[in-house]
């Protein structure tokens, strides 16, 4: 059946970034400040700078980075812990990747379920989606979810095998399993999780998940067996441990979850743990995700020769290393479980929507404008040039993707900050344009001119309810697992 | 078209200044009516004698009616100016204009701010609906980004650096100490300057102008009939204004080691004085010292000392009271605070005691020379106005 073979579209996964904050708490912290709670390793915490919203821009990024012939048709943003509510949070994600009016951007929100079934809808839909996970988890002060949770996101970009757009991994097939029963909810409006008794829904998650499994298995076609790298996921810790023994796998298949060292990333964790796997193999090899989430959903996919060519911009094994502590204390004050004494300086007056959306291109996108004529850069766009005074003959100068070198830099201990003091720099950009902006995952001590730096999208402050995003620049991290060598 | 400025055709015929202070007693109309009534008696004139007022004020309040209703002038010119912290040298420059182009015989310039009132640290400006993209940094913290790229640039030792910022704080103070307007009357040690708590970058409190409240006034007319008025008026030389802007905060090729803008209206104001040698023809020059690296670079900017040897001078003690060419003998910003509206005259007010030997006898500068200079500034680093002025007791 040659001519049905033709007609055959291989889909699955173009490419992929995961995004790790720079800050980690050591859950040992924890029971140090507070006699009780923590536990071993580490959680990724996301800055005070940060939300949901920013963390998904930066994973997005690093995924289009690493496949730039790839344009999206389509934009699907998930989260079950959103900035906004209403308002569509894919939106501003849509402006600071600068994709095209027509690329419709939705929110798949509220549920933890909803991450895993955006991919899903992707995967099983046509175009070129690029899924966005992300997700910021909260708990109590001494709770197992403070602990046990992480703050992250996952871009995977979706869409058909061609040839200037190898898919990195088929997509065999899947299954899930759904049921209606109480684990964990939250009420709109609180900022954590309740819990019913844990053994219950470790019942129904081991269950749920073997059904799905199964079902998987025999949907993509494969064997217990051919399966080399599987990640569970979910919320319920101990279902997912047991579950992972049920499975029949090799103990060499069970990778790392990244729950010791990150944490669970809710909403964002399938997709963070897969981005993690694809940067580590090698083609041919069957990776399979189950998550655990209200149901069971499970995806198996296939790596192919292109994922041997495919470089991330920036690998999950590189930002967990790559990554600094955040004292319990200012943990707590970040989150807003501890609400410390404001500087006495006003605090920031809200956005204008109209002059927002006015500079969308700038305040989004970080793009300034280029005179024509003398080639001089402004950042933010200027109608007039500084040099030469030309008069709207300006072409965009798109800076988020330069690096820049600090040119000089200063600390201010007085300026309102929800984490002073604010460290400062003065910026000249590879490619041209000086722009002065504050640094972000960064130690103060530690900056020095002529350090290059990155910009990566932030959220400065809220006021009135309304976020204001915009670019801050961090310090280029070093390279260091052995795919981003290549 | 060229700036020829006004020499000569304008006079200040009566000046007053409250002192520079917390007045937690004294509301903004109380300023304004203590600053207009010491300044109608200096030039012995009333409140109906003025034909025309600019009222200049950052953000204590909204148009001329806020100067108009605790004087009660009624139904005559009162107009707000408004231009950073260069407020109050604005409303002077437009006072002196208005006479000098012959549309009013008797202008009033008055700065005031009402600062303390807000329950806010420091200065805060009230900025406009924006985008939210605009950089929400501290003065401070923007004038500190000078100090280590001029060590960088001259090979100045940052330690060195360290005491030569310190010995403005120190001159400063000095002089404020004998200035019975000055909101900080006490002497420092260098060592308090150097140990004292960081703001941001290497400036510390004591590298940082106080915060107060103030005002201060000026009465202008034309020159020819200054001396109706008083004995010994002071004649506008120059008066120049410079904005930048703003390119130096995106233009790769600004270093931080000077201000432009500063540069740019000191040209301005030399020419119409037909001053060519300003170290040696000035008596003296009150400068805008918000923080103390902004007065070193401001000695080169002026032109009272070569790039990159201002930091020799002021240790060489060149800008004390005593030396060879005194800055800030009233003692500054840093001894008076800043309340924005009301500086630049403030400033004036130092040029009117000293030049007509007023000053009290412990800061009074005995010297020959006839002429001073005023240096306001606002705005920050890269995007900065600037005013200068020169005023002299003799004509020609």
């Amino acid at each position: 059946m040659a001519a049905e073979y033709d007609l055959w579209v291989m889909r699955g996964i173009l490419s992929s970034g995961g995004y790790v904050p720079y800050r980690r708490l050591q859950r040992g912290a924890v029971a140090q400040v507070l006699g009780t709670g923590g536990g071993k390793g580490t959680r990724s915490v996301a800055s005070h700078d940060e939300d949901t919203t920013t963390m998904g821009v930066e994973a997005a990024r690093l995924a289009l980075r690493a496949m730039p012939a790839a344009a999206p048709s389509a934009l699907w943003f998930s989260t079950a812990t959103p900035a906004y509510l209403d308002k569509t949070n894919a939106s501003a994600l849509h402006a600071a990747l600068r994709l095209a009016s027509g690329v419709p951007a939705y929110d798949f929100g509220g549920a933890l379920r909803s991450g895993v079934g955006a991919l899903q809808a992707a995967l099983a839909g046509s175009g070129t989606t690029l899924v966005v996970l992300s997700d910021q988890r909260d708990g109590l002060p001494t709770s197992a979810d403070e602990s046990a949770g992480g703050d992250g996101a996952a871009a995977l970009l979706i869409g058909d095998d061609t040839p200037s757009t190898p898919a990195i991994a088929e997509y065999l097939g899947g299954a899930a399993a759904s049921d209606e029963f109480l684990d964990r909810w939250r009420a709109p409006g609180d900022q954590r999780d309740r819990l019913w008794e844990e053994r219950f829904g470790e019942t129904r998650y081991v269950a749920l998940g073997q059904e799905a499994w199964n079902a998987g298995l025999k949907t993509a076609g494969l064997s217990v067996a051919d399966v080399s790298r599987v990640v569970v996921v979910g919320m319920h810790g101990r279902a997912a441990k047991a579950l992972a023994k049920k499975l029949g796998v090799s103990a060499e298949a069970l990778v790392d979850d990244l729950t010791g060292t990150v944490g669970q990333t809710g909403t964002a964790h399938v997709g963070l743990t897969l981005a993690d796997q694809l940067e580590q193999a090698t083609p041919g090899e069957i990776i399979a995700v189950l998550s655990l989430a209200d149901g069971a959903d499970a995806l198996f996919f296939r790596t192919t020769d292109a994922l041997a060519s495919w470089t991330p911009e920036r690998t999950v094994a590189d930002q967990v290393a790559q990554a600094a502590d955040l004292p319990y204390g200012k943990f707590l004050s970040w989150r807003g479980m501890v609400t410390l004494e404001p500087p006495r300086r006003p605090e920031p007056q809200r956005v204008s929507a109209t002059a927002a959306q006015r500079s969308e291109a700038w305040k989004f996108g970080f793009v300034g404008s280029k005179d024509r004529s003398s080639g001089a850069v402004h950042l933010p766009p200027s109608r007039i040039s500084m040099d030469g005074g030309a008069v709207d003959d300006m072409e965009p100068a798109a800076r988020a993707d330069a690096q820049a070198t600090i040119a000089t830099f200063t600390i201010d201990r007085l300026a309102y900050s929800p984490s002073p003091p604010i460290v400062f720099a003065i910026l000249d950009f590879d490619g041209g344009g000086r722009f002065p902006v504050e640094l972000t995952d960064v130690d103060a001590d530690a900056v020095a001119i002529g350090d290059k730096v990155e910009m990566t999208f932030r959220r400065l402050f809220t006021a009135d309810g309304i976020h204001n995003y915009f670019w801050k620049a961090r310090p280029v991290r070093r390279r260091v697992s052995p795919k981003s060598e290549a | 078209m060229g700036s020829h400025g006004i020499k000569d055709q304008v006079a200040i015929v009566g000046m007053g200044c409250t002192r520079f202070a917390e007045h937690w007693d004294k509301g903004l109309d109380d300023l304004i009516v203590d600053a207009a009534e010491e300044t109608f008696t200096s030039a012995g004139i009333a409140k109906d004698d003025i034909d025309a007022f600019w009222f200049g004020t950052a953000q204590s309040g909204m148009s001329g009616i806020t100067m108009a209703r605790p004087l009660q002038i009624q139904n005559k010119p009162v107009t707000r100016v408004e231009n950073y912290c260069t407020t109050g040298s604005e409303a002077l420059r437009a006072a002196a204009y208005a006479v000098a182009s012959g549309a009013y015989d008797v202008a009033m310039a008055l700065g005031a701010e009402k600062v303390k009132d807000s329950g806010f640290q420091g200065l805060n400006a009230n900025n406009a609906p924006n985008d939210g993209t605009a950089r929400t940094l501290t003065a401070a913290a923007m004038f500190s980004m000078v100090a280590p790229a001029y060590a960088k640039k001259y090979g100045v030792d940052p330690d060195e650096l360290a005491e030569v910022l310190a010995a403005i704080s120190v001159k400063n103070h000095y002089n404020g100490a004998r200035n019975p307007r000055a909101q900080f009357r006490r002497e420092i040690t260098r060592e308090t300057v150097l140990k004292s708590p960081r703001m941001a970058g290497c400036l510390g409190v004591f590298d940082c102008a106080g915060v107060a409240d103030g005002a201060a006034a000026a009465i202008v007319v034309r020159a020819e009939d200054a001396l109706r008025y008083t004995d010994k008026p002071l004649y506008i030389k120059g008066l120049a204004f410079a904005a930048g802007s703003g390119s130096g905060l995106v233009d790769p090729d600004y270093d931080y080691t000077h201000f432009p803008e500063c540069e740019a209206a000191a040209r301005d104001a030399y020419q119409q004085a037909g001053i060519t040698d300003p170290r040696r023809q000035l008596a003296f020059a009150e400068v805008h010292d918000c923080f103390t690296p902004t007065e070193l670079v401001l000695m080169e900017d002026l032109g009272f000392a070569e790039r990159g040897t201002a930091w020799k001078e002021v240790l060489a003690g060149t800008y004390s009271l005593d030396g060879e060419f005194p800055i800030n003998p009233d003692g500054g910003l840093k001894s008076f605070g800043h309340p924005v509206g009301a500086s630049g005259l403030r400033m004036f007010f130092e040029t009117w005691l000293q030049l007509r030997g007023e000053a009290t006898p412990e800061r009074q500068i005995t010297t020959d020379r006839t002429m001073a200079l005023t240096h306001n500034l606002g705005g920050y680093p890269g995007e900065m106005v600037s005013f200068v002025s020169v005023i002299g007791t003799e004509l020609g």
